[in-house]
């Protein structure tokens, strides 16, 4: 299994020994990354004889990790929130280290083609607006298919995480009325639907109810073979969601802090509901009686996860970041200080 | 307990009547005589029981020092939100608005559906197993098998659940004509009860098992059949050991939380009906809580641990006094 939920038990398991041995580095988030940061470790571990501990907490959990300075480094599917900066003891910069896409899985078991949908009609449907299969608004974007005169049954994540929140704020940007009515966040009110636990939970809802839709990763649902939706993007053209389609997502305009939403893009070919996700780390990497040796080794390992390790992606499911994100990374790489020296060259 | 001596007997209200043989012991018993003992039997005596009285004290001071963090921690919510989260019904963490109404129902419909619908088996297995068929292959095989279903982890009755009774529960849902998801408050207790039948059976079989014979006897040398003898001896004997049973089953339907949250649907709205999809408490705090990264958010979460903490209290505190009411008569 690819993905493990996203709640975890905060960042407390992550002890203090961030600040301990040199030759090791602590990390804490997201368990999205974690597949990948898994294989990007082992292999770092195999030519730099650096050991990387990873813990998959969840993106919140290792964003409270680098707060309390229990882990070197912290990995998050959201930027951080303005309260979250506040709470940290100095500026935080964000390297986008892989991007990911929420799909929409589906279970018609007489449908032949591929269902299509538009940001309208998902909406609706997330809403409870829209509560049958054959309501019109489908059937106009799906013209070659008969749709069955079946309850639409949402399925969602019950646990906080870094899918929901990505597919939240999608809804948020293309819907007025989700935006008044739910809002985005790792965990939100659901106007309808059955809640599943993790991906898994999701995919078994789906794959178990006649009639159900639900949002899960693309990694999931491509390991797993599930059927999923095209979604049409901000020009018009229905997506198939992919690899290649989500790397596209994200060959956009990034702004220097690397912090920017992929969701909805410009890109023509993006697939709209993907999101980049983030290696977290302060600015200032003297704290906590760290050695500037310590700063170096983990900032070169960054390095080489947005350059060498990103070959690892595809093989992986994920997609490797454009060429624009590598760029924006390597810049705010630079930025990051040792005693108020740059670490990087 | 009261002991008293009388004439060469001593009785005791739980005992009936025991001849004392030893004319030492019922000289100490009586107070007549005094045992010689060693200082250095004294001091081990004093050190045992003064062990005794610290373990006994750190139960008290874990179970009232798990009350206190709850409360504690709870303070934010319950500035910000006050009383009115109790009957809250809306839970929207986007929003910063908090009500525990719709998980509260939901813990307690699961757990008391759960409850009724366990209590049949669990007391039937308990007169079989203490009455009918205390020995022999089949019993040990239908004992063993109630206790496994004790041992056997929630995760494996919540992925059973998922894959046999929901859709079970969806083509019931649909042969009676209400909208048929599988998933809810039913499902949900259907899955409870099977776990929460051995707490109360084999509490109870013990129970049965421990009515004196002699009382048994002499009501069948009445003429009394088994029937009779269940009805009128054997359950008027037992019902407050069977009620602790009923009582332990309960605490275990209030707090499970994996098996239940793969089957209920995991809906933040108030639960129409029992076939309607809902959630629990355990399970809210279980989803949520790992990433509760707003401070209102985290301690609403932690207030409704404290609010499912003093359920339980409650629960047990009637529970203890349908006991002794049981008791006394």
């Amino acid at each position: 299994m690819m993905t493990t939920s996203c709640n975890g038990s905060g960042g407390s398991k992550a002890d203090s020994t961030a600040s301990g041995e040199d030759n090791s580095i602590m990390g804490a988030g997201s368990s999205f990354d974690n597949p990948l940061f898994s294989k990007m470790f082992s292999e770092y571990n195999k030519s730099n004889g650096l050991k990387i501990n990873y813990q998959s907490i969840g993106s919140g959990g290792g964003i409270k990790g680098l707060t309390d300075k229990t882990v070197d480094f912290g990995a998050s599917d959201a930027p951080l929130s303005d309260d979250q900066a506040k709470a940290m003891t100095g500026p935080a910069i964000h390297i986008p280290v892989t991007a990911g896409a929420v799909v929409l899985s589906y279970n018609l078991p007489d449908m032949k083609d591929t269902l299509k949908l538009t940001p309208e009609v998902l909406a609706g449907m997330f809403l409870g607006d829209i509560k049958k299969w054959n309501d019109p608004k489908i059937q106009a974007i799906n013209k070659g298919s008969k749709l069955p005169a079946i309850d639409i049954v949402i399925a969602h994540r019950a646990d906080a995480s870094g899918t929901s929140n990505i597919f939240t704020t999608y809804l948020t940007k293309v819907s007025k009325d989700w935006e008044t009515k739910v809002g985005k966040g790792s965990s939100v009110s659901w106007p309808v639907g059955l809640g599943g636990k993790g991906n898994e939970g999701v995919a078994g809802t789906i794959k178990q109810t006649p009639g159900a839709i639900g949002y899960i990763e693309l990694a999931y649902a491509i390991q797993n073979g599930m059927a999923f939706a095209k979604v049409a993007n901000k020009s018009g053209a229905f997506i198939t969601p992919s690899i290649a389609s989500v790397t596209a997502a994200a060959n956009i305009d990034i702004p220097a802090d690397g912090k920017v939403s992929l969701t909805n893009t410009d890109a023509a070919d993006g697939y709209p509901i993907s999101g980049l996700s983030w290696v977290i780390i302060y600015q200032e990497q003297k704290y906590n009686n760290r050695t500037s040796d310590k700063a170096s080794k983990m900032l070169k390992l960054i390095q080489w996860m947005i350059h060498d390790g990103q070959a690892f992606s595809s093989a992986l499911n994920y997609a490797p970041l454009s060429e624009k994100a590598v760029s924006v990374g390597d810049a705010i790489l630079k930025t990051a200080t040792y005693d108020g020296k740059p670490v990087l060259q | 307990m009261e002991t008293s001596v009388e004439n060469e007997l001593i009785t005791r209200n739980d005992i009936s009547l025991r001849v004392i043989t030893s004319e030492k012991i019922r000289d100490i018993v009586k107070g007549i005589k005094r045992v010689k003992r060693s200082h250095r039997q004294i001091r081990a005596e004093n050190v045992f029981r003064r062990t005794l009285v610290i373990i006994g004290l750190a139960m008290v001071v874990l179970v009232v020092g798990i009350m206190l963090t709850l409360i504690v921690q709870s303070i934010p919510s319950l500035k910000a939100l006050g009383i009115g989260y109790l009957w809250g019904q809306t839970w929207d963490p986007v929003r910063d608005v908090y009500g525990a109404l719709p998980f509260l129902a939901g813990t307690l419909l699961t757990s008391f559906l759960a409850l009724a619908l366990s209590i049949p088996f669990s007391f039937a297995v308990a007169i079989f197993l203490g009455e009918y068929y205390p020995k022999g292959w089949l019993a040990n095989l239908l004992k063993n098998t109630v206790e496994l279903i004790a041992a056997v982890p929630s995760v494996i009755y919540g992925f059973w659940g998922l894959a046999v009774l929901v859709p079970i529960v969806r083509s019931m849902e649909a042969s009676i004509g209400i909208p048929s998801i599988g998933y809810g408050i039913f499902t949900s207790s259907l899955i409870l009860a099977v776990m929460v039948i051995p707490y109360a059976a084999s509490l109870g079989r013990s129970m049965i098992q421990m009515v004196p014979s002699n009382l048994k006897e002499a009501a069948y040398s009445l003429g009394a059949t088994r029937w009779e003898v269940i009805r009128s001896v054997i359950l008027p004997y037992t019902r407050s050991g069977l009620f602790a049973g009923v009582l332990l089953s309960l605490g275990r339907a209030l707090g499970e939380t994996m098996a239940v949250t793969m089957v209920i649907g995991n809906t933040p709205l108030m639960p129409k009906n029992i076939f309607s999809t809902g959630n629990t408490m355990a399970s809210v705090i279980a989803n949520e809580l790992g990433e509760a990264d707003k401070m209102v958010y985290n301690s609403a979460l932690i207030e409704l641990g404290l609010v499912l903490f003093l359920v339980t209290v409650v629960i047990n505190m009637i529970g203890k006094k349908v006991i002794s009411r049981f008791t006394n008569e």
